[in-house]
C-alpha cells in the first residue's frame, strides 16, 4: 500500500480516496442487487406474457424492451433525466407523491438501471419460458393444479437456468453501466457514484494506481460471476429431459 | 350414469362438431382415422379446448360446461393419460405421483354445477382419495418410485403416468393414445396393466385409439368418429357388428366374440376354447395365467361361408351361425354379411366376393356355417 501512494500527498487524502472507492464498490453491489431483483419480479410476468400472448401487436412491446441493447446508454439516461425533471412524467409524479426528485438520487439510479438492464433479464427468461411449452402446464393442470400453482410448481422450477442467466446477466450488467449513471446520477461520491464512474475519475486524475486496483477487481469479480453461471448451467442441462 | 356431451368447435380447416352420450362406467374406445378429431374431442372434455357457446358436458350428473358453466380444467375431475406421457423431469417419480395426489382432495371439494334435471344420486357419490400404495401396486411401481423419470423406459413412464392420472381421484378418465408413442415391446408390457386397471378401477374411461387391437381388447363400447363427427355409438359388439358403418367399409373390419377356456393343454399345441353356444374354438395354445373370459378378434376377410357342414377340411373353427343382414356391393365386387352366432348374441362379420352371395342364394334369416381361418387372440 504505501509504495503505492504517490509521494507529493498526505496520508490523509490517501485515506479520503480509498474510502470513497469503497463507497463505490458498495453503492455499485447494492444497486446491482437490487437493480437483479426488481429486473426478476418485473420481468417474470413480462416475460411469461410476452412468451404466451397472441396479441397481434406484441412486437411493439418486444422492440420497446430489447431498445436498450442497440441504443447508446447516453440516450437512454438523458430521456430519463428528462423524464424525471419538474416537467416530466415521472418528475410529476414524484411531485404528486410529494417525494423528493429521482434524479440524482439512488432510487432514480435504480429506476435507470432497471430500464436499462431489462433485456438482458427478460429475453433469457422468454426464452426459456417458450422452451417449457404447453404440455407440461396442460398436465398440471388436469392434475388439479391451479393457475398460479403451475406457474410456482412447474415453470419455476423447470426455468431454474433461464432465471440463474437472467440474474446474473442483469446483476452484471448493471454492474458496468456508466452511461445512464452519468446522466442521471451525478456523480456524487458516497451517494451516486459507482464503480465504473470512479474509475474514470481515477484515470482522469493520472491515478492509475487506484483505477487499477477496481478495474482488476471488477474484471476479476464479473469472470468468475459468468463461470458459475455457465457451470452451473451446464450441470442443469443435465437434468433436462 | 352417463357422460353426455356435445361440443363444436374450429380450429382452421378443422371442425369439431360431437354429440354422444356414453355409459358411465366402463371403457368406451373413441376409433376414428388420425385426424378424424378424436384427441380434439378429448381434449374438449377436460377443458383444454374452448367449445364454442351452446355446448355440454356432463359426467355422471356433474356439469362440466352448459348454460353459464365452464367450469376450468383444473376443477374438472378428470385423469388425462396423453400420448407423451409428460413427466415432470424436476421430480422424481414418487415426486410426480404425490403431485397428484396433494391436489386431488381439493379438487374433489370444488366441482362442478350439479345437473339438476338428471339428478343422478351415484354421480355425486364422492370416490375416496385412492390409495397411493393401492395405485403403485396395480401398475407396478413399487420399485422405481425413487428414480429420475429420464431414467425410465417408455413403457415404465406411461405406467407412472397412468398412475398419476389415477392418484388426482377422477371422474373420468381420458386416454389419448396412450399406447402410441410406444413400441411392440412396451406395448406388451402395459396391456396387462390396462386389463387390470379398467377391471378394478371403476372409473369411466374414454380410450381413444386407432388401433383395432386395443380397441377390441379393452373397450366396452365404441364411438366411431369421422371428419369432426361421432358416426356411430353404442356397444362394442353392436358398432362393430353394423355392415354400414365406416369401420365396416374398410378393410379391416372386424369383430369380437368370448369364449371360455375348456381345456388349455389341447393337442398338438392347441388350447380349446368354446362359444356361448357351446360350439368348440381351437386357439393356438394360450399361457397359463390369463383370465377365464376370453376374447377373441376376428376379421371379416377372415371369414368364408358354407351352405352345409363342410367335411374334410383343414379348417378347424367351423361355427354355425344365422344371416341377419346383408350390405350392398362395394365397388370391389364385396358385400359384407352380418351373422348371429347360433344360440347367442354374439355378431359376427364375414367378407365375401358379391358373385358367390349370388351363387349360393344368400338371404336374411339363412342358417350357415361359417369358416374361420385365422383369429387373433385378446386375452
Amino acid at each position: 500500500m504505501v509504495s503505492l501512494m504517490p509521494l507529493q500527498r498526505s496520508n490523509h487524502r490517501w485515506l479520503m480516496l480509498f474510502e470513497n472507492d469503497i463507497a463505490a464498490l458498495w453503492i455499485t453491489l447494492r444497486l446491482a442487487l437490487i437493480t437483479a431483483l426488481t429486473l426478476l419480479m418485473v420481468g417474470t410476468p413480462l416475460a411469461w406474457w410476452l412468451a404466451n400472448s397472441r396479441w397481434r401487436y406484441k412486437a411493439v412491446i418486444e422492440a420497446a424492451v430489447a431498445l436498450p441493447l442497440v441504443l447508446p446508454p447516453t440516450v437512454i439516461g438523458f430521456y430519463l433525466l428528462v423524464a424525471m425533471g419538474p416537467d416530466g412524467p415521472i418528475g410529476q409524479f414524484t411531485n404528486w407523491l410529494g417525494v423528493r426528485p429521482l434524479a440524482f438520487s439512488f432510487t432514480g439510479l435504480v429506476l435507470g438501471s432497471v430500464v436499462y438492464s431489462l433485456p438482458f433479464v427478460v429475453q433469457p427468461l422468454q426464452s426459456t419460458f417458450s422452451g417449457i411449452g404447453r404440455a407440461p402446464l396442460e398436465v398440471a393442470a388436469t392434475l388439479g393444479a391451479r393457475p398460479l400453482d403451475r406457474f410456482l410448481t412447474i415453470v419455476v422450477p423447470l426455468s431454474r437456468s433461464g432465471y440463474l442467466t437472467a440474474a446474473v446477466l442483469g446483476f452484471a450488467h448493471t454492474l458496468g453501466e456508466f452511461g445512464v449513471v452519468l446522466m442521471i446520477g451525478g456523480n456524487i461520491p458516497g451517494q451516486t457514484q459507482v464503480l465504473s464512474i470512479a474509475i474514470y475519475d481515477h484515470v482522469e486524475s493520472l491515478e492509475y494506481a487506484s483505477a487499477h486496483w477496481l478495474a482488476g477487481s471488477l474484471l476479476v469479480f464479473s469472470f468468475f460471476l459468468l463461470l458459475i453461471v455457465y457451470g452451473l448451467n451446464r450441470r442443469f442441462d443435465m437434468v433436462k429431459v | 350414469m352417463t357422460i353426455r356431451a356435445n361440443v363444436s368447435l374450429s380450429r382452421g380447416a378443422f371442425t369439431l362438431q360431437a354429440q354422444f352420450e356414453a355409459p358411465g362406467q366402463g371403457v368406451t374406445a373413441v376409433f376414428g382415422r388420425s385426424g378424424s378429431g378424436k384427441s380434439t374431442l378429448l381434449r374438449a372434455l377436460a377443458g383444454l379446448e374452448t367449445p364454442q357457446p351452446g355446448g355440454a358436458i356432463s359426467v355422471n350428473g356433474v356439469t362440466w360446461l352448459g348454460q353459464g358453466i365452464n367450469v376450468p380444467v383444473h376443477q374438472r375431475r378428470v385423469g388425462y393419460v396423453f400420448q407423451e406421457p409428460g413427466l415432470f423431469p424436476h421430480l422424481c417419480v414418487r415426486g410426480n405421483l404425490e403431485y397428484a395426489l396433494k391436489r386431488s382432495v381439493g379438487r374433489g371439494a370444488q366441482r362442478g354445477g350439479r345437473d339438476g334435471v338428471q339428478g343422478d344420486v351415484q354421480g355425486d357419490v364422492q370416490r375416496g382419495v385412492p390409495a397411493f400404495d393401492e395405485v403403485t401396486a396395480l401398475l407396478g411401481l413399487e420399485n422405481f418410485l425413487w428414480r429420475n423419470p429420464v431414467t425410465l423406459s417408455g413403457g415404465e413412464k406411461q405406467r407412472v403416468a397412468i398412475a398419476r392420472a389415477l392418484l388426482s381421484s377422477p371422474a373420468l378418465l381420458l386416454m389419448d393414445e396412450p399406447l402410441a408413442a410406444l413400441d411392440l415391446h412396451s406395448k406388451e408390457e402395459i396391456l396387462p396393466f390396462l386389463d387390470r386397471l379398467f377391471a378394478s378401477a371403476g372409473i369411466p374411461v374414454l380410450y381413444v385409439s386407432h388401433a383395432p387391437d386395443e380397441v377390441a381388447r379393452l373397450a366396452d363400447h365404441l364411438l366411431l368418429m369421422e371428419e369432426g363427427t361421432v358416426l356411430a355409438q353404442g356397444p362394442l359388439a353392436d358398432v362393430l357388428g353394423r355392415v354400414d358403418s365406416p369401420l365396416a367399409r374398410t378393410d379391416e373390419a372386424f369383430s369380437v366374440i368370448h369364449c371360455d377356456i375348456v381345456e388349455l393343454d389341447g393337442p398338438c399345441h392347441l388350447s380349446v376354447l368354446s362359444t356361448a353356444a357351446g360350439d368348440r374354438v381351437y386357439v393356438p395354445r394360450i399361457t397359463a395365467g390369463q383370465r377365464q373370459d376370453i376374447r377373441l378378434r376376428i376379421n371379416a376377410r377372415d371369414v368364408s361361408l358354407c351352405n352345409q357342414r363342410p367335411v374334410g377340411s383343414s379348417i378347424l373353427n367351423i361355427l354355425q351361425a344365422t344371416i341377419t343382414q346383408l350390405s350392398a356391393s362395394d365397388n370391389k365386387g364385396q358385400q359384407l354379411i352380418q351373422l348371429r352366432l347360433a344360440g347367442s348374441d354374439e355378431l359376427l362379420l364375414a367378407r365375401i366376393s358379391e358373385y358367390s352371395c349370388q351363387q349360393m342364394g344368400l338371404i336374411n334369416g339363412m342358417d350357415i356355417y361359417c369358416q374361420i381361418k385365422a383369429i387373433a387372440l385378446l386375452c
